[in-house]
């Protein structure tokens, strides 16, 4: 008989993706804990609690709760999804930009600078408009479309001042006239399996900030790109989200490891979950290695 | 299931298949509320979103 395998699920809120998650795996007969990030503590010397799991799905809403969680189950060699490594490249811009860099995989122009005067001087090099983002964030959350030399001043002295360190390490984006819309690319272990054109007639096409959906065929071209913007993070369960350009094509713009996926799975009818679900299985019977 | 309202004290019904720490909306004031209970039905008002909250 084979051997049952003991699942982990943690989490911060049940959104709708973890209600039909937590759905396939009941449906799937699957033993498995809720593990609600508000109410976990780790003994760093003692890992016995957590060893009886074979794989943990990790679906924190903190990225600092879901990278620290995953960064020391991998330390006990608890196999997660995703792992600690693909979090802190996914969950941080830059090191998601060095990673599609490393790989040559087409990305928007991008630049770094830590003070204001470095800031504006790469602006003005890259020419109006831009676009402000902070290193790590989602949901369109603080991005901001720069115009000209009075809006980057005032932004940039505004994010000088807001307490974080972080905010003052400026990352610098080109700003791509895309045609209202952008496309969500769902990733299983380096495959594509479903995408969705995300339509706003605002610059930020996030669904989190109104953007509609809308099945978008997964052409060889755009099958490429994620494959290899997939491999350059290190694989797993993402979702790659790419922008048009007029002249340059398709650039990977980010890339995201606790996917959502509220809009992709009922657009495309493509059961996302139980896909989810398989490749979780699949990590937990160590068929596919993560670790 | 019905409940109350931290925030306005309106009584409303939560829909069936509603989870534990599912995130619903007050009928009345609009707050976002976490449900923490099923039975006895009981809700809190939901976290603020935080820095790095996201996907």
């Amino acid at each position: 008989m084979a051997k049952q395998r003991k699942i982990g699920v943690l989490y911060s809120r049940v959104r709708v993706e973890e209600k039909w998650i937590f759905a396939v795996l009941e449906q799937r007969g699957i033993d498995y804990d809720r593990l609600d990030d508000r109410n976990i503590s780790f003994d760093l010397n003692d890992p016995d609690p957590w060893l009886k799991y074979d794989a943990i799905l990790e679906r924190s809403i903190s990225y600092a709760r879901g990278l620290y969680s995953t960064r020391i189950l991998n330390a006990w060699g608890i196999p997660t999804v995703n792992t600690a490594l693909v979090a802190e490249v996914c969950g941080n811009k830059l090191a998601t930009v060095t990673a599609l860099a490393s790989a040559k995989v087409p990305q928007p122009e991008t630049r770094v600078a830590y003070t204001v005067e470095a800031a504006l001087e790469a602006i003005e090099e890259m020419g109006y408009p831009i676009v402000l983002k902070p290193m790590v964030g989602s949901w369109g959350r603080l991005l901001a479309k720069i115009n000209d030399r009075d809006a980057a001043e005032a932004v940039l002295e505004h994010k000088s001042v807001l307490g974080s360190y972080e905010h003052s390490i400026f990352y610098i984006q080109e700003y791509i006239d895309k045609p209202d819309r952008d496309i969500r690319v769902l990733v299983v272990n380096d495959e594509p399996v479903t995408a969705i054109y995300r339509h706003s007639p605002h610059w930020i096409t996030n669904t989190a900030r109104g953007g509609q959906g809308e099945i978008c065929p997964l052409t060889p071209e755009l099958t490429k790109i994620c494959q290899d913007a997939a491999r350059s993070v290190g694989g797993g369960l993402l979702a790659v989200d790419i922008i048009e350009h007029p002249e340059r094509g398709y650039l990977v713009n980010e890339i995201n490891h606790t996917m959502e996926f509220h809009t992709a799975a009922p657009t495309t009818g493509v059961d996302v979950p139980n896909l989810i679900v398989d490749y979780l299985m699949s990590v937990a019977r160590q068929e596919i290695e993560v670790l | 299931m019905s409940t109350n309202c931290p925030e306005c004290a309106a009584e409303f019904d939560l829909d069936s298949g509603t989870e534990e720490n599912e995130i619903v909306v007050c009928s009345d004031c609009g707050v976002d509320l976490e449900v923490t209970s099923l039975d006895p039905a009981t809700v809190v008002l939901a976290p603020m979103e935080e820095e790095d909250w996201g996907e």
